[in-house]
């Protein structure tokens, strides 16, 4: 049995979903973001000055990309898999001869493909608004990637669980948005009173941002390689428990 | 070799209820096998585990000779299932819901483009193929979710509820495409409340009701069974009374119209004969029910809790 074959149709199958209704996956972060960096970054920004060294508009690009990064990974596997559950298009996935984790891993490609794409739009984007150099590749590529994943794991584990499409607006809402807009992407941490502080780095969104941040700009507030171990522990733990939760058939079998 | 071997299935759902109580049944390979049942009896819960769509609480299902568990992917590689309800994706067209299908079962994507044509072809949906699916009509969705179910061509084409309100005409041709696929050597398990519609198309069938397999046998071994026979008679000219007539039990529906049970060892020209001596002159006359439906009935009435289950096969 060739698995590449089903793991590219899925992932395709998720890729097709989401070009062919752009304007309700690629337009929006684009007109979201523009506002943002026009609003905070233009018009608030020169008023502010700097913070570690850097312009205000450039210190919250890398958070407003990842933050987009974030939302968009999460959103697409959890409304493609939660209406393929509502649809009963998920029995085609169940009666067909395709392992759990091709599964996982075909609609987390596609949240992660999704993710990065909107990042790529969002970062062209701030383009218009100020000039960004680059500062380190490698890392600036990783933790975009890595976010993506944890939260496309994120994200399919919701759409397993969901039960209502009030089920899936839950999360993103009331866990994502908060702990995104208190990760630290319009401010640094080193600005909160030390009780905020402390609190603020139990955020993982927090360590994801700055470690982007250090990525495009050089700056943070963390420790780059704790980022990468609180990623891939949330990567592995995620993919056990989604592993999990398709093997006991929990909220896609009777 | 058989197609499909069910041993002591179980299940019980969350909730207590006990769905199957130990079924045991096989299925020969090239059969076109009616799995019968009212409502809630346990026939869509047996197909569910048997396509893994619900898990079984005990018990073992194989698959060609691969057990389910064991030998999984081998095992669901031999199967299609055409579902009670339409669940494939309403916004694909035609032609992505085979090709999707196809690469899910590993299909090369030159294979699975000739298979697509073909199976779209057979169901008399080549034309449709770029339309979107919501688009379609209740019967074209039907033969859509059979092509889909063929595109892999599997060996054992599970079809729960084909033609459940679609009209008699696609049904007919429904038939006639399931027919033509058995033919090709494909086996193929049939759940359907038209019971003859499994009269017709069927050459083995077991009766499920109440988790437990009440009747297990060969089509015309099952309609032998039959003692009496209902027919409606229409007559020339009107009656005022119910003709009597030793050995049938005769009911005047209208002054034109009788219902007749007749037992098999009375035959039909000595009753027409003692009709026609007593001046009744019949015009035609066609069977009250479906002669599996009356089986059918007989069965499940006897088996109100399922107590005289009989797993073997006759």
């Amino acid at each position: 049995m060739n698995y590449s074959i089903a793991f590219r149709t899925i992932v395709t199958k998720e890729i097709l979903r989401f070009i062919r209704i752009w304007p309700q996956t690629l337009l929006p972060p684009a007109i979201t973001t523009a506002l943002y960096f026009l609003i905070f970054g233009k018009l608030i920004g020169d008023r502010i000055g700097t913070i570690s060294g850097a312009s205000y508009m450039d210190y919250i690009v890398p958070g407003i990309i990842l933050m987009s990064v974030i939302s968009h990974s999460y959103a697409n596997v959890v409304s493609s898999f939660y209406s393929t559950k509502f649809q009963r298009n998920i029995e085609e996935l169940l009666v067909a001869p395709i392992p759990n984790w091709v599964i996982l891993g075909g609609y987390v490609s596609g949240g992660i493909i999704r993710g990065l794409l909107v990042g790529v739009v969002v970062a062209l984007i701030s383009l218009l608004f100020t000039d960004i150099t680059v500062n380190n590749i490698a890392i600036t590529l990783s933790i975009a990637a890595l976010t993506a994943t944890v939260f496309s794991l994120a994200g399919f584990i919701n759409a397993i669980l969901a039960e209502s499409f009030d089920d899936i607006s839950i999360i993103p809402n009331f866990v994502l948005t908060p702990l995104s807009y208190l990760g630290g992407v319009f401010y640094s941490v080193n600005m909160l009173p030390d009780f905020w502080q402390i609190i603020s780095k139990g955020n993982p969104i927090l360590y994801m941002i700055n470690a982007f941040r250090y990525g495009l700009i050089g700056v943070t507030d963390v420790d780059i390689q704790m980022t990468f171990i609180i990623t891939g522990g949330f990567i592995l733990t995620l993919t056990l428990f989604s592993l999990y939760l398709l093997h006991k058939g929990i909220g896609i079998k009777n | 070799m058989n197609a499909l071997s069910l041993r002591n299935l179980r299940k019980t759902y969350n909730n207590g209820f006990e769905a199957l109580k130990g079924i045991d049944l096989d299925v020969e390979a090239g059969d076109f096998f009616a799995l019968l049942g009212p409502n809630g009896a346990g026939k869509s819960t047996a197909i569910g585990i048997i396509s893994s769509l619900v898990n079984e609480s005990s018990g073992s299902v194989s698959i060609f000779g691969h057990d389910l568990r064991r030998e999984r992917a081998k095992a669901k590689s031999c199967i299609g299932l055409v579902p009670q309800e339409v669940n494939f994706n309403q916004f694909d067209t035609v032609k992505s819901i085979l090709l999707n299908q196809a690469g899910y079962y590993g299909t090369p994507r030159k294979l699975a483009l000739q298979r697509t044509e073909y199976c779209l072809k057979q169901m008399d949906l080549w034309d449709k193929r770029d339309t979107v699916s919501r688009r379609l009509s209740g019967g074209m969705k039907r033969r859509v979710m059979i092509a889909r179910a063929l595109v892999h061509a599997p060996k054992l084409l599970i079809l729960d509820e084909p033609t459940a309100g679609v009209d008699i005409e696609i049904r007919r041709s429904m038939w006639q495409m399931m027919q033509e696929v058995n033919q090709q050597g494909t086996t193929i398990i049939l759940t359907t409340h038209y019971l003859e519609e499994a009269e017709s198309l069927c050459r083995n069938i077991a009766i499920i009701n109440h988790g437990k397999i009440v009747e297990n046998s060969d089509m015309a071994s099952l309609l032998a069974r039959l003692h009496i026979e209902h027919f409606v008679l229409d007559l020339a000219r009107p009656i005022a009374a119910a003709p009597v007539i030793e050995g049938c039990q005769i009911e005047r529906v209208t002054d034109k119209t009788l219902n007749v049970a007749v037992p098999k060892e009375h035959s039909l020209n000595t009753l027409f004969s003692q009709l026609s001596a007593q001046n009744i002159e019949v015009t035609s006359l066609k069977n009250k029910t479906n002669r599996l439906e009356q089986l059918f009935m007989d069965l499940i009435d006897s088996n109100p809790t399922g107590s005289k289950a009989t797993g073997d096969k006759s």
